[in-house]
């Protein structure tokens, strides 16, 4: 009964990935609600979805990677995450900002909003934006939405 | 057609029946809850009380649970016996179910030591099913001034989750600091603190020795009194079951990285269990819920005919008191790394080679990552641990391994 995993995720090219962080502000932006992106982010701390790492040699941008086996929701001790079609949510209804799925996902994917509920990448499929901002904002198409097969 | 019975209606028994239907779509479940109510989350009870969640949103799973996955629930009843030989469950009104498969989840109950006087105090609870939760809320008030006894992850969720609803809340504990069984001195005290700043009465180093009606006298002399008495002393694993079958049990039910038991086709998941940590490389009862859902998981494919194996167990705690946040996990031997500040402590334990374990108070930024060097045993000569010491972040990984772990093909 595995469901079939060929689907679309989220990937990054470190070669091409120039830590511009602009992917962080267009997930924010993405997923604020608002129309106005100066109104949606100036002057304000910013809680993105997606984060670049690295260090002076590399840099990429990480988000969830929605793991065929995911220990997040597993771990999760409200039953606020699942797994629906390949896509990895949080009810944040239910999300009671206990962070265990921060201890548990080895990618550092999961972090929470501004009121201590998590928010993680849900590839933008609720949002005004339909398709992952991050990808369509980046200025060197590091970062790129696509079907690669495997199984995390 | 198999036959599956799961004692115990809990986050393992979810576990192993999510884990069955990933193998088994048609066999028949049985699941004997002695709760009368469908699966919750037990952690969330203290965030109840708190009113940071309520009774619908505690369900762990959506309402028609049970039935898109097949499963005859028995609401009120108790397994009481395991029929070897017939392959079969007896319960507490006489019935018996047959098994092809049977996995215990039957938890932990709490452990209350024989303290006199215990019996002339009226007004008295524990705190672990959501019955204890709703019977706790109706016997507190604004006026209430609550004694807990123990300060463990339960007494003090507890205490956080009552702290606005009552007049006072105070803690004592045989244990010289709170949250003895996952934190230093040192850690304990910052917890201890805050939860001081807070408003919240400690007598540590000193417990109940005795109770006469409303107040307890201290093994100091000191007496304390109150409205409503806590007992929060401790759990024991629900073993009962698979010893009289002449299983194999020690502080919990004896179970292999299947989740077998030492007897045939039966299985066991959760709380009630004793597994084995891979970070201190012994047995342990590792109760907490991310191990009683993978346990139930591994058994539930197992015994459904598919193959698993639940191989990276260790201890580890996500658990915040008004604010602040502490994780731990695995365990604290070896050389210690440490970085102190006013509001944040991180120690960091490895030993041959290998992160061991740790304590992050305050910041844990993708604290996950530390968490995976330990259960998947990571060399750490194969990554940067220096610069992964002061922070947790995936660019300390050689490049190659880290493309392979973000699916990159380049």
């Amino acid at each position: 009964m595995r469901e079939n995993n060929d689907m679309k995720r989220v990937y990054v090219n470190e070669e091409w990935c120039l830590a511009c962080h602009l992917c962080e502000y267009n997930c924010a932006f993405a997923n604020s609600g608002l129309s106005d992106m100066a109104l949606a982010l100036k002057g304000k701390p910013i809680y993105p979805r997606i984060h670049v790492e690295g260090n002076e040699k590399i840099s990429y941008a990480v988000s969830c990677r929605h793991c065929e086996d995911p220990i997040c929701v597993k771990s999760c001790i409200a039953g606020a995450l699942s797994r629906d079609a390949g896509v990895i949510r949080v009810d944040r209804e239910r999300c009671v900002g206990c962070l265990t799925c921060v201890l548990v996902c080895p990618y550092g994917a999961l972090a929470p909003n501004e009121d201590g509920v998590m928010q993680k990448c849900e590839l933008c499929l609720e949002n005004a934006v339909g398709e992952p901002a991050c990808v369509r904002g980046c200025p060197n198409r590091a970062i790129v939405y696509e079907e690669r097969g495997e199984a995390l | 057609m198999k036959r599956y019975v799961i004692v115990g209606n809990g986050v393992a028994a979810v576990g192993c029946i999510e884990g069955i239907r990933s193998v088994d779509a048609v066999g028949e479940i049985t699941v004997v809850s002695g709760e009368k109510r469908a699966v919750y989350s037990r952690p969330l009870i203290s965030y109840y009380l708190e009113g940071k969640t309520d009774l619908s949103r505690m369900n762990y799973r959506g309402a028609d649970f049970y039935e898109k996955n097949a499963c005859r629930v028995l609401y009120g009843r108790r397994a009481v016996r395991i029929r070897k030989d017939g392959k079969e469950a007896e319960l507490d009104d006489g019935s018996r179910v047959s098994y092809t498969g049977l996995c215990l989840a039957t938890g932990s109950s709490p452990f209350v030591p024989s303290f006199e006087g215990l019996d002339s105090v009226e007004n008295k609870y524990s705190f672990m099913t959501l019955d204890d939760a709703l019977a706790l809320e109706k016997g507190i008030g604004r006026e209430s001034r609550v004694l807990i006894v123990g300060a463990g992850l339960i007494g003090l969720k507890c205490a956080e989750g009552i702290l606005e609803r009552v007049k006072s809340v105070a803690v004592c504990d045989l244990a010289d600091r709170v949250l003895s069984s996952i934190l230093d001195a040192e850690c304990a005290g910052r917890i201890e603190k805050h939860l001081e700043e807070r408003g919240i009465r400690f007598y540590l180093n000193d417990s109940a020795a005795r109770f006469e009606k409303d107040r307890a006298i201290l093994k100091s002399g000191t007496v304390v009194p109150f409205d409503a008495l806590v007992l929060a002393v401790g759990v024991r694993a629900n073993t009962a079951l698979l010893k009289e079958a002449g299983g194999e049990v020690n502080r919990g039910i004896l179970v292999d990285e299947r989740m077998r038991t030492s007897e045939e086709d039966i299985y066991a998941a959760g709380d009630c269990t004793e597994g084995f940590d891979v970070s201190a490389e012994q047995k342990r009862v590792l109760a907490i819920l991310p191990n009683a859902y993978m346990q139930g998981y591994t058994a539930g494919v197992n015994m459904a005919g598919g193959d698993a194996a639940f191989d990276k167990a260790i201890p580890m705690n996500s658990i915040g008191f008004f604010g602040l946040h502490a994780m731990t996990a695995g365990s604290y031997e070896g050389e210690l790394y440490e970085e102190k500040t006013e509001t944040s402590l991180k120690r960091l334990f490895t030993k041959d080679g290998l992160l061991k374990g740790f304590i992050l108070i305050g910041g844990s930024e993708r604290a996950g990552i530390y968490t995976s060097l330990i259960r998947e045993k990571t060399p750490l000569a194969s990554i940067d641990f220096d610069l992964l010491k002061k922070a947790a972040t995936t660019a300390a990984f050689p490049p190659e391994e880290r493309r392979k772990k973000f699916g990159g093909v380049v």
